[in-house]
């Protein structure tokens, strides 16, 4: 399985044509306090950079963007009860939704970890 | 600092003050009512009440009490300083006031005959004509209720235009960045997509950026000026050049108004729609304080699509326009609000702009723009600006200066409290790191300024100086001491049960 990154903080994990969505903890950090996370629904067409879910804490509102286009084939109902997940475990249990890759060489537009370390590294 | 503590929980004179339900007492009652007697024939249709309805049982003192501490703890711009950015906390006059109590304004019914309210009519007309006149713009939709509403009734108009045009590719709506988020809500809300388009290192929109979005499938742009950065938009007549030729409109947020009014007409900047806050630029109350009106200007192009009703001049006097047959010729998307707008904000708008004259409002303006740059030269130092001046009505700071300090800026604004100031806005706009934006608006006298600065100025030294454990700390001089928020977001308790939430 394969993470990839893209310049919005999203982060996708992805085993053949599937793939897992979040956000990255340097953007839960940035946020603070997540209060709010809304997923897409399964079926749902995403496009490329295209809105995905949304995520609110204390301090601000905003999109999730799709790193890919596909399908989306499940959304994390979790998140729903327990926003804290997102600030607790960003990258591994607070996935925001799962979906089929309907282009998979738009994963060469995406950055490797140590390429958004070092864009992270830049942003201080 | 020690603690203070009292026996009763009040500090001094400030009470602490229960909820209302937490102090009612069964049977305790405030009127001396006669016993009916026996009711020998049920009138309610078998609706009487079945049993207690829950509300609490006090005296009058009790209840006086109760509500006079509460507006006590109310902090506004009557108490004192409020530079709350984007929000225009403007002093409102107590003539406005005093006019929108008028009982000839008041004892109004918005279904009496037009004959009868003649006045009610003409202060609809006259600050119609004045809105006009101070924007250069042709028409005007006066019933929209707020600023959203307002922009919500422009792009209504603009998608009608396209409608009636046979003009349906038009899917999409531009907004900057810095956009307040009400602008791509608008824009979902008549059933466009939203496209952002990005800043440039100046904090005004990019230019190339904007040409390189606009298409045959662009309905509008949505472009605040002055910006949410406090900047007004320079590139302003290119940016509506490239539009226009794109076939699209140019729709700008006017929530900034009050920085270049009787200064700039919009429609000398190629604006094809704006909305006015009246409660921001022409001085009415709100928050807590009323409700908003957000009047929207229309260029040529767009009138005939104003929605209804709105007030001509009839061979009697004048009329009320509410059906589209009336109106030879004018196109209405529809209503958006019941009866005529907000009244009572018109009649408040009005006393302002004729008590302040066209003379006046310049100077409002330029006084509004004078305080922000006293700010903004008086605090670049201690703290770190976001963009060089000059700015316009606001000044935008980030929360550099407080790297490595251990300070954000919520503990900033939350000692801010603590020196008797409500704090400036914070982490708005999205654009920089921590905003701090401050509108002192042109209320402000140079004393309240300079104490205001002086405070600044001791909190940045005091963030700098390794003191991050007094700013955690605060408030410690309010009824209340830091509120986890982020509690209350994921778990409100949104209203009292008897005996769920007694302490807590």
């Amino acid at each position: 399985m394969s993470m990839y990154f893209t310049k919005d903080h999203e982060w996708i994990k992805v085993d053949g044509d599937t793939g897992v969505v979040g956000i990255t903890a340097y953007a839960q950090h940035a946020l603070g306090d997540i209060v709010y996370v809304e997923v897409p629904e399964s079926g749902r067409e995403l496009r490329l950079g295209g809105d995905a879910a949304v995520v609110e804490s204390v301090k601000a509102a905003s999109e999730v963007y799709s790193p890919v286009s596909g399908t989306v084939t499940a959304g994390n109902a979790v998140l729903a009860d327990q926003p804290a997940l997102v600030n607790e475990s960003p990258e591994d249990q607070a996935w925001f939704f799962k979906l089929t890759l309907s282009n998979p060489t738009e994963l060469e537009g995406l950055m490797d970890r140590a390429a958004y370390d070092e864009y992270v590294a830049g942003l201080e | 600092m020690t603690e203070i503590t009292t026996i009763s929980g009040n500090r001094g004179l400030m009470l602490e003050e229960p909820l209302i339900f937490e102090q009612g007492c069964p049977g305790r009652i405030g009127v001396d009512i006669a016993d009916p007697g026996p009711v020998d024939e049920d009138r309610l249709g078998g609706l009487a009440r079945q049993g207690a309805i829950g509300l609490p049982d006090l005296s009058e003192p009790q209840m006086v009490r109760h509500y006079t501490r509460l507006s006590q703890k109310n902090y506004g711009i009557d108490s004192g300083f409020y530079p709350l950015g984007s929000c225009t906390m403007k002093h409102n006059p107590r003539l406005s006031e005093k006019m929108a109590r008028i009982p000839g304004l008041t004892d109004l019914h918005p279904f009496q005959p037009q004959s009868t309210v003649q006045g009610a009519l003409e202060v609809i007309d006259l600050l119609a004509h004045w809105l006009k006149g101070l924007a250069g713009m042709p028409a005007l939709a006066m019933s929209p209720a707020a600023g959203a509403h307002g922009e919500w009734c422009g792009l209504m108009a603009i998608r009608a235009y396209h409608d009636d045009h046979g003009d349906s590719r038009r899917t999409r709506v531009l907004v900057p960045e810095s956009a307040h988020g009400t602008n791509p809500a608008t824009a979902a809300m008549c059933g466009y997509s939203v496209d952002p388009v990005p800043a440039n290192e100046r904090g005004r929109v990019d230019v190339a950026a904007l040409k390189a979005k606009l298409g045959p499938d662009v309905a509008c742009i949505m472009v605040t000026n002055p910006n949410t950065c406090g900047l007004f938009e320079d590139e302003i007549l290119e940016i509506a050049r490239i539009t226009h030729d794109a076939g699209a409109f140019f729709y700008c947020d006017g929530a900034n108004y009050n920085a270049i009014v009787g200064r700039v007409k919009v429609a000398d900047l190629g604006i094809d729609a704006m909305h006015i806050n009246l409660h921001k630029t022409f001085s009415t109350p709100h928050g807590g304080g009323g409700p908003g009106a957000g009047p929207t200007v229309l260029s040529a192009k767009l009138a005939p699509y104003a929605p209804l009703p709105f007030v001509v001049h009839g061979t009697d006097g004048l009329e009320l326009v509410e059906h589209a047959e009336q109106a030879p010729g004018a196109k209405p998307f529809g209503r958006v609000k019941g009866y005529h707008g907000q009244f009572g904000v018109f009649v408040r708008a009005l006393a302002y702009i004729l008590s302040m004259g066209a003379d006046g409002l310049r100077q409002t303006s330029s006084d509004a723009v004078l305080n922000a740059n006293y700010l903004l030269a008086s605090l670049k130092d201690v703290l770190s600006a976001s963009f060089d001046g000059p700015c316009m009505h606001e000044c935008l700071f980030d929360d550099r200066f407080l790297k490595d300090s251990g300070v954000t800026t919520l503990d900033f604004a939350k000692m801010l409290i603590d020196e008797g100031f409500h704090p400036m806005t914070m982490y708005f706009p999205l654009v920089v790191h921590g905003a701090l934006l401050m509108e002192p608006t042109e209320s402000e006298a140079k004393e309240t300024l300079d104490g205001f600065i002086a405070v600044i100025r001791a909190l940045a030294a005091k963030a700098k100086n390794s003191e991050a454990e007094a700013f955690k700390a605060a408030p410690r001089l309010t009824p209340r001491r830091r509120l986890d928020e982020t509690l209350a977001a994921r778990q409100p308790i949104l209203r009292w049960k008897h005996g769920a939430n007694a302490e807590g």
